[in-house]
């Protein structure tokens, strides 16, 4: 019986020596797809973790199994993606609420940029989630998971319900899809790239 | 001022988990963040101390090459506030490298995000 668990080769970083990490948030309401959107995306399959909310020697009671937990944890979904040889990425899924706070600073500190997932059904849920982003001054771009039947609404209507700057990108998508997911990461990316070249111009 | 102490009753959970954390508390925010790759240092001849099951746990999986600290937390499934405490504990006895990640004044760098792109281009485009 070997007690070692050595994970297989492609779970790790390939050329690791050599990389650096960055990471972008899939945020948007529970349920909006982010969970779909990040395995169709990552490389390796999607994994979860808890964060806790509380202090550790709370948190390593769960380690021992005691359930009756006092603290408070929430699952965040993540993904991998090898840019380059120095460049890996990863997608952190977050859930939008506001009770989430501590999640947020951690996952905001040093993200690039945020792809804010919206269900053209229940475009109210996306407020708070917005909000969030713009309060940790997070530059992102709005992804509308299609679902099937869903009515197809103006980009115009959809910009004005979520009260969007001109220049923040609105990109139809389907999360299950994996050409269509990568073309909304690529629009996030592209803009974040133009808004620094703007601000170094 | 009220009777109430709920802080002596809390106390007293926290002896097992200190012994399990071996006293030490969680290392400076920016040490390990969630994106911070790590690996071990393949010299064996530096190991020392004796080390926990879990801190073994952990040597273990990151043996085969570098992972984030995330990718750690969720393999292992570990609060990453523990995790955290494991790692720090492990690379100050010598047993981690870790790189930390794009440092932030870059995030905001064309060239960097330019790689990002281009990369997700190459792949998917």
């Amino acid at each position: 019986m070997d007690s070692k668990r050595v994970l297989d080769e492609d779970a790790y970083v390939r050329g690791g020596e050599a990389q650096t990490a960055v990471k972008i948030l899939v945020v948007g309401h529970f349920a909006v797809g982010k969970t779909t959107f990040i395995g169709t995306i990552s490389e390796i399959p999607p994994l979860s973790t808890e964060e806790d909310m509380t202090r550790v020697a709370e948190a390593v009671d769960d380690l021992k199994g005691v359930r009756s937990k006092t603290t408070t944890t929430v699952a965040m979904d993540f993904g991998r993606l090898t840019i380059s040889d120095h460049v890996v990425l990863y997608l952190f899924g977050t859930p939008g609420q506001q009770r989430f706070i501590q999640i947020w600073e951690d996952m905001a500190r040093g993200a690039l940029g945020a792809l804010v997932l919206v269900d053209p059904e229940r475009l109210a849920d996306s407020f708070a989630v917005i909000d969030l982003i713009e309060q940790y001054g997070l530059s992102y771009a709005i992804a509308v998971n299609r679902f099937d039947h869903t009515p197809e609404r103006t980009e115009a209507a959809l910009r004005e319900a979520l009260d969007l700057l001109p220049d923040t990108p609105v990109v139809v998508m389907d999360a299950r899809d994996e050409n269509s997911s990568a073309q909304a990461l690529i629009t996030l990316v592209r803009y974040l790239q133009e808004r620094a070249a703007l601000e170094h111009a | 001022m009220t009777d109430n102490t709920p802080e002596e009753s809390e106390a007293a959970e926290l002896v097992r988990p200190y012994v399990i954390t071996r006293g030490r508390e969680l290392p400076a925010e920016d040490k390990f963040s969630l994106i911070t790759l790590v690996t071990t240092v393949s010299d064996e001849r530096q190991r020392p101390t004796r080390l926990s099951p879990e801190e073994q746990h952990v040597l273990d999986m990151c043996s085969g090459g570098y992972l984030s600290v995330a990718e750690l937390a969720g393999h292992t499934q570990l609060p990453l506030g523990v995790l955290k405490i494991l790692l720090s504990s492990l690379a100050e006895g010598g047993y981690l490298i870790t790189r930390a990640p794009v440092p932030r004044a870059r995030l905001v760098d064309q060239q960097l995000l330019q790689e990002v792109l281009d990369g997700l281009q190459a792949r998917f485009g």
